[in-house]
């Protein structure tokens, strides 16, 4: 019933980005047609505005708009003319989601054991170097990584291709890239949940009734400790599946990253609000799974 | 068997991806089997442990669950992995072509990259030779003029097929180009049409009825085109894609989306095998061109990439065999790469210059702009910041323009520039309001900017602002007046200096500086309807020194050079040109893949 709820309000929440989205990138000078040439006669611009209907007031393309929506046509590119948005999407989430999910996993997987590692040898050497490597991954960013990525692997030791979507080996170096940011964040967290988790009442209480180490660390206070990089997961997840414009840029991954920004650039109306539309579903959608997740991961949350 | 083969090759990475989820999964999160394993230490006091005293704060089960859901996600990552790859056979020849195309009708795409996917595809009465970039006979087999210069009798071969199989009549070409003028298809380039007769009328509406276009299919094979006047450069945009021929049958049936149709039909020396977004278009050679014994390669793959990191290391590393756009050369490492012998400079057809706003005081002085222009030292912007070999440029049409011999405009002269300064009644820069200059924010522009700045500092003593803008608000900028000062560049759509000499006219759309002067126009005007090439020459040759040397509302700084880099011993048929032209027909590889 919760869930439903929860469902139900997203309508209206859609509803407002979609209209933010739809007024703001038609207030940004410049638009879809203005180009280094301008054509031979006016009446080709008029003609061409009057096609794709950008000369109707702003309400009436926007409820047009809604209209398309209701039959799930997201509209057509201005600047890809021959690809609907929804061409674009098929074509390009599936290999932003690819790349999404892998980075995902990665950073779960490198993220998580280095916190557990860090905490549970907090103070000493090793927790030194580990939160120096995390803090390492939060603070370079993706076109600095990706290149220096891209110069040892792929041009020094030719062990990994360069650039280009063709085969597992491809995908490698854009999981990293990708992946190393939010894997240096989930570290971070999960440190800081062990810290706290480590100090809770419930753990002393597990230990004073002599709870084996490992099963402490492992079964009671990871539990609590995973919890604020359960919440950070669903953003993350949603930021990654929606794709990268500097990762897809510098691999040149057919994903759909590139577009939301190329879009904007080209001031391509459709793409950009079609494109923020299904970044807007996949946050609600994930945050909502998050909250799901709570209820499994601590027993202290249940939603009405 | 097709099928279990392919869901064999699915399972087996999936079944590795699983196993190690489930590993992963065990290893990481709490409910999985550990006995005997001491990861970590933690001091505890031995005195708390009890065996069989263990509370149970939590639900086993919960671990499971998350165990589960992370192996089922590695499935279905492993599923998503392998549904994406495509494993496409090696292409003969790979291209880096540049940006996306923004579509493959010929007669609606607007950038270089996309005509020259588009010119392998489809082709209209003339052809680029791949050498010189001059039109020569393409669909047409022959042509003649008339007397007055007016009307074009085009003969079309007689062997021209679609890749589909349907026979091309005089009358395709009759429904292709008044597709490209109709109002409905909106095309940006129909104005390259506006030369026949009536097309204009057509196109803005003026005209309701596309017969009286002058454009007529008198059997099969000929057509019979009218010009409203005779037009030197006719021929040379018959080569042009938005007079390209369509597929009549296709058009008629899928309207604008025709060009999604599989298999699209082509009438080029290439077919289309394959086109995805960001990630490829794929080219087969066409058996049914009608100089399909010419065409040299069968496969070939061009891929739109707009980093130029990305380029380079692709085809360093032998992924790609051509680069051709020079936007795909790293700035930064220009001025190294460009001395090795896979790289290839040539003269282009493209000049960068300044934009005055004529429409704004203090630029509306003749004076002021002159003494502007005459301040700028070119060849220390050519030298400094381009580095690619770029000639430094008073005149608008560069060098090798066909039957034109440009002219020069204002040279570097510091001393004269004052002194004009000075006559327009800002002595040493006195009084002269500080202005802004645009620049789209490359850092070439940026560069460039910053070099003027300093020297209309140096020599005139006046200050300006840069104001580095986005592409479309710098677009729009100019295109609304609202600037100083702003840097252009234009490239020529057709070999003639009409392209370059034409858009200064006061009525013209890409004109952008405000300054109309009734003399320049008339000669414009004149020189279009010429057919003799002398008198047509010294006509333009008056207007360009209008142009640059006594009015000056632009200030030419330099021509812009071509690059591209491809291993001359690897590949072959590509020749440089002033258009920066290389149709994909005779291009291959001299030696086979390794």
């Amino acid at each position: 019933m919760y869930y439903l709820r929860r469902l139900l309000f997203a309508i209206p929440l859609l509803l407002v980005i979609s209209a933010l989205a739809f007024a703001l990138v038609r207030l940004a000078p410049g638009g879809p047609f203005d180009n280094e040439r301008v054509p031979a006669s006016p009446e080709i611009q008029r003609h061409l505005l009057a096609k794709y209907h950008l000369d109707e007031p702003m309400w009436k393309q926007y409820l047009r708009y809604l209209g398309d929506l209701a039959h799930g046509d997201f509209g057509v590119s201005l600047k890809y003319r021959d690809h609907s948005i929804n061409d674009i999407i098929a074509e390009g989430l599936p290999v932003s989601m690819t790349l999404g999910g892998l980075a995902f996993c990665f950073a779960l997987g490198v993220g998580l054991p280095l916190g557990f590692f860090t905490a549970a040898n907090r103070g000493r050497w090793p927790d030194r170097v580990g939160s120096w490597l995390a803090m390492l991954a939060v603070c370079v960013p993706g076109f600095v990584i990706a290149p220096v990525l891209i110069m040892v692997f792929a041009v020094k030791w030719h062990w990994l291709p360069v650039a280009l979507w063709e085969s597992p080996l491809h995908m490698i170096l854009p999981t990293m890239a990708l992946g190393l940011y939010f894997a240096g964040q989930v570290a971070r967290l999960m440190r800081e949940g062990m810290l706290s988790a480590m100090q809770s009442e419930f753990v002393t209480a597990a230990r004073s009734k002599g709870l084996g180490e490992n099963e402490l660390l492992f079964k009671h206070a990871f539990r609590i400790a995973v919890l604020p990089v359960v919440s950070y997961a669903g953003p993350m997840l949603a930021d990654l599946l929606t794709g990268s414009f500097i990762i897809e840029n510098i691999f040149q991954i057919p994903g759909i990253g590139v577009f939301l920004v190329n879009g904007s650039l080209n001031r391509d109306y459709t793409v950009v609000v079609g494109l923020s539309l299904l970044y807007a579903m996949l946050l609600i959608g994930l945050n909502l799974v998050v909250d799901f997740a709570y209820t499994l991961l601590d027993p202290r949350v249940k939603y009405e | 068997m097709f099928f279990l083969k392919r869901a064999w090759r699915f399972y087996l990475p999936a079944r590795f991806f699983f196993a190690v989820g489930q590993l992963a999964a065990r290893k990481v999160l709490p409910g999985g089997r550990r006995q005997g394993t001491r990861l970590v230490s933690w001091k505890v006091n031995p005195a708390g442990i009890q065996p069989g005293n263990v509370l149970r704060v939590t639900d086993p089960r919960a671990g499971d669950c998350l165990r589960r859901g992370l192996a089922i996600l590695m499935l279905v990552i492993c599923f998503g992995l392998t549904g994406c790859l495509r494993q496409d056979p090696p292409a003969d020849v790979t291209i880096i072509n540049g940006a996306e195309p923004q579509t493959l009708d010929p007669q609606i795409i607007t950038g270089q990259a996309d005509m020259r996917i588009v010119s392998g595809l489809f082709e209209g009465l003339m052809r680029l030779d791949p050498k010189t970039a001059r039109a020569v006979p393409g669909m047409a087999e022959r042509y003649e003029l008339s007397p007055d210069g007016k009307v074009y009798t085009f003969h079309l071969r007689t062997n021209l097929v679609w890749s589909t199989g349907e026979p091309i009549t005089a009358e395709d070409f009759v429904f292709s180009w008044h597709r490209a003028l109709s109002p409905d298809l909106a095309s940006e380039y129909a104005g390259q049409l506006y030369y026949i007769k009536n097309g204009e009328a057509y196109n803005t509406g003026k005209l309701k009825d596309p017969d009286q276009i002058g454009v007529q299919a008198v059997d099969d094979h000929t057509l019979r085109v009218e010009l409203e006047h005779p037009t030197a450069f006719f021929i040379d945009l018959c080569a042009f894609s938005t007079l390209y021929l369509v597929p009549r049958q296709a058009v008629e049936k899928y309207g604008d989306s025709w060009i999604r149709l599989r298999p699209l039909p082509s009438c080029g020396a290439f077919e289309l095998v394959a086109w995805r977004l960001n990630d490829k278009a794929r080219l087969r050679k066409n058996p049914r061109y009608w100089d399909a014994a010419n065409t040299r390669s069968e496969i070939i793959d061009l891929l739109p990439i707009a980093s130029a990191t990305t380029a380079l290391n692709l085809y360093e590393q032998g992924r790609a065999d051509i680069v051709w756009d020079k936007n795909l050369v790293p700035s930064e490492l220009l001025d190294v790469l460009i001395h090795r012998p896979d790289f290839h400079t040539f003269d282009y057809l493209g000049t960068m210059f300044l934009r005055f706003n004529a429409s704004r005081k203090p630029f509306d002085d003749p004076r002021v702009r002159r003494a502007l222009g005459m301040a700028i030292d070119r060849q220390r912007i050519v030298a400094k910041i381009t580095k690619s070999g770029e000639t430094a440029t008073s005149g608008l049409v560069p060098p090798g323009v066909a039957n034109y011999d440009p002219v020069k405009g204002l040279e570097y002269n510091p001393d004269a520039a004052r002194k004009l300064l000075a006559e327009a009644g800002y002595p040493g820069g006195k009084g002269f309001p500080r202005f802004i200059d645009l620049v789209y924010g490359s850092k070439l522009y940026v560069d460039t900017g910053v070099e003027i700045q300093q020297m209309w500092h140096d020599t005139l003593g006046i200050d300006m602002e840069l104001h580095p803008l986005e592409w479309k608000v710098y677009l729009g900028a100019q295109a609304h007046l609202e600037y100083d000062v702003a840097q252009a560049s234009w490239i020529g759509d057709y070999n003639d200096a009409m392209t370059f000499l034409g858009m200064f006219t006061s009525e013209d759309g890409n004109n952008h500086t405000g300054w109309k002067f009734p003399a320049y126009d008339r000669l414009i005007d004149q020189a279009g309807e010429q057919t003799d090439v002398r008198q047509r020459e010294q006509l333009f040759q008056q207007a360009e020194t209008i142009l640059v040397r006594d009015e000056a509302p632009i200030v030419p700084i330099y021509v812009y050079k071509g690059v591209n880099y491809f291993r001359t011993n690897e590949i072959q048929g590509i020749w440089q040109n002033l258009l920066d032209d290389h149709p994909l027909q005779p291009i291959y590889r001299v030696r086979p893949t390794h």
